[in-house]
């Protein structure tokens, strides 16, 4: 029981620390938190579902087309909106996060319907292998797979590459970043597009397992931000880690000591981490120095 | 002598009528020089006479009401920070500002980023030393070691900048403008917060900047030392406007630069 439990945990931890991933390289470049995160996931699973429903085509083709939209999605949002908001602060660039949170969640109500659809996706969920007296899904494995080579390869990216290094810098120090000769209005865009792209990729793989409907990521968004408050909001590493623990702690307390507010469990986590360790539990702590 | 100087003058940079107001608040007014190549230029007035403002105005941080500035021949009113990086115009600020949470070595490779061509995927996959992003870093790690050493700052290599004393912040940011390889560095109170000795090694360091590397310099400085000890010119302002521009012992010696700076004798 304790096995498959973590198990579980897992799998769904993996969708956890992507949405939380997706909230926190935002959150690093600009400090805000972006509420619409879960519905730009869930804009983008509707087009993959578009595309192998109502078009017919193949899974490669609908998913690369899914993601694809998920990245022209991001670009779109902050050059469009963001970008023209004069002397922008912290909160009215939350407030406009929240306003794309309704016109997506609206668009996808209109064009799709509030009917829950069942998502095809190329491994099954029924399929099982045993991990010593456990069991797990193909789709759980192969859940876990991309979320770590995702993980990988932003971690590759921010290490060695340019555009990686250059974002890093811009989230240190802007003046500096742009005087050294950064375009920090085009690194912001990336964020947008990698943080959608990374989104679009919790949302299909989350959709076979749930429902396919304007609410599939309302409540993985939420999670995901307690996951990326309980590891830190200003690190990569620390928030994938505590999507993971997430997981992992709500499925244990849902097996163990009660289904019904197995939720709660994460708000609860993210007000213990506001009171003992407010910067999160991987963080460093930075005093910015008056 | 004169004339050659003008001509290159006007050739390598030169600002124009600059006018920059903030609300109804002149913070620049109609201050207009000429930069000869190669030569160390200072710009000297009291507090908030508008020196910065200059500054942020020529790296493309603020945006001039009207005005030009030329370099090498071409406008740069109005580009945008990046852009004009990339004609190779760096500086270094008043108050710090680095990449506080990147060691110094970090600090002095993103001063380059100009310079990096290696894309996404060449950075993040080089597994051999001699792939193309492998050979570039390599280069590139090279000029900055050589940064490293011009500017004694061995020891600090591979800590993070955040921490570092304040003086040798200082000198970092100047190494990242350096590594930059700027045609013209612009020096914001390099001095400030500098006790004597670290004064004096930066005199050596911005002379040998001038000679040996060929770069032309625009400072700001406060130090009158330091400011009659290397200027080839100085140009005075106050309140936005300028008072006198010239060699060191003119604006030394001229009446209205006394008076701003020592206030007006009572009669």
């Amino acid at each position: 029981m304790f096995l498959q439990l973590i198990v579980s945990g897992i799998a769904i931890g993996s969708i956890y620390a992507l949405v939380a991933l997706a909230m926190v390289i935002i959150y690093k470049s600009s400090e805000v938190p972006n509420f619409a995160q879960g519905e730009m996931a869930m804009i983008s699973t509707f087009i993959a579902f578009m595309f192998l429903d109502s078009y017919g085509q193949g899974f490669l083709v609908s998913f690369s087309g899914a993601l694809g939209f998920a990245i022209v999605l991001g670009v779109f949002l902050e050059f469009v909106f963001l970008r023209r908001a004069k002397d922008p602060n912290v909160l009215s660039l939350i407030l406009i996060t929240l306003g794309f949170e309704m016109m997506l969640y609206g668009a996808a109500s209109w064009k799709w319907g509030a009917e829950q659809q069942s998502f095809p996706f190329p491994v099954s969920d029924f399929d099982i292998v045993n991990v010593g007296p456990a069991v797990a899904s193909y789709l759980n494995i192969a859940t876990l797979l991309v979320a770590l080579l995702l993980m990988l390869t932003l971690f590759l990216f921010f290490r060695y590459t340019k555009v990686g290094i250059a974002m890093k810098a811009t989230q240190q120090n802007v003046v500096a970043a742009r005087i050294s000769g950064i375009r920090a209005n085009r690194i912001l865009s990336i964020t947008w597009a990698m943080s959608s792209f990374i989104g679009a990729v919790a949302g299909m793989m989350l959709a076979p397992i749930a429902t396919l409907d304007p609410n599939l990521m309302m409540d993985p968004l939420l999670k995901g931000f307690a996951a990326a408050v309980l590891g830190g909001m200003t690190t990569l590493v620390g928030s994938a880690i505590g999507g993971y623990m997430l997981g992992i702690i709500e499925t244990l307390f849902g097996g163990y000591v009660s289904l019904q507010f197995k939720s709660v469990v994460a708000f609860l986590i993210i007000v213990l981490v506001l009171c003992f360790k407010p910067s999160g539990l991987f963080a460093k702590h930075y005093v910015r120095r008056v | 002598m004169n004339t050659i100087e003008n001509r290159m003058g006007s050739n390598f940079f030169s600002v124009q009528n600059l006018t920059i107001s903030f609300g109804g608040l002149r913070a620049v007014d109609n201050v207009s020089f000429e930069v000869t190549s190669g030569s160390i230029f200072s710009i000297i007035g009291p507090n908030g006479a508008g020196k910065t403002t200059i500054f942020n105005c020529i790296n493309g941080l603020y945006t001039a009401n009207s005005g030009k500035m030329i370099f090498k021949g071409e406008e740069i009113t109005g580009l945008k920070p990046h852009k004009i990086a990339r004609k190779g115009i760096a500086r270094t600020f008043q108050n710090i500002e680095l990449f506080s949470r990147m060691t110094t070595m970090e600090n002095l490779m993103l001063g380059r980023h100009i310079h990096i061509s290696a894309g996404v995927f060449s950075g993040a996959t080089f597994f051999r030393r001699k792939s193309k992003a492998a050979r570039e870093e390599i280069k590139h790690r090279e000029r900055v070691e050589q940064i490293i050493d011009f500017l004694d700052l061995q020891a600090a290599r591979n800590q993070f900048v955040g921490g570092l004393p304040y003086g040798t912040q200082k000198l970092i940011e100047l190494g990242r403008a350096l590594a930059l390889e700027p045609e013209l560095l612009l020096l914001d109170e390099p001095s400030a917060g500098m006790n004597t000795e670290e004064k004096q090694d930066l005199i050596f360091w911005v002379k040998d900047i001038q000679d040996e590397l060929g770069v032309t310099i625009l400072l700001i400085e406060h130090d009158m030392r330091m400011v009659m000890d290397i200027s080839d010119r100085i140009l005075a302002i106050n309140f936005g406007k300028p008072l006198c521009e010239g060699i060191p012992e003119e604006v030394q010696n001229n009446s209205e630069v006394l008076k701003a700076y020592l206030g007006e004798e009572e009669i």
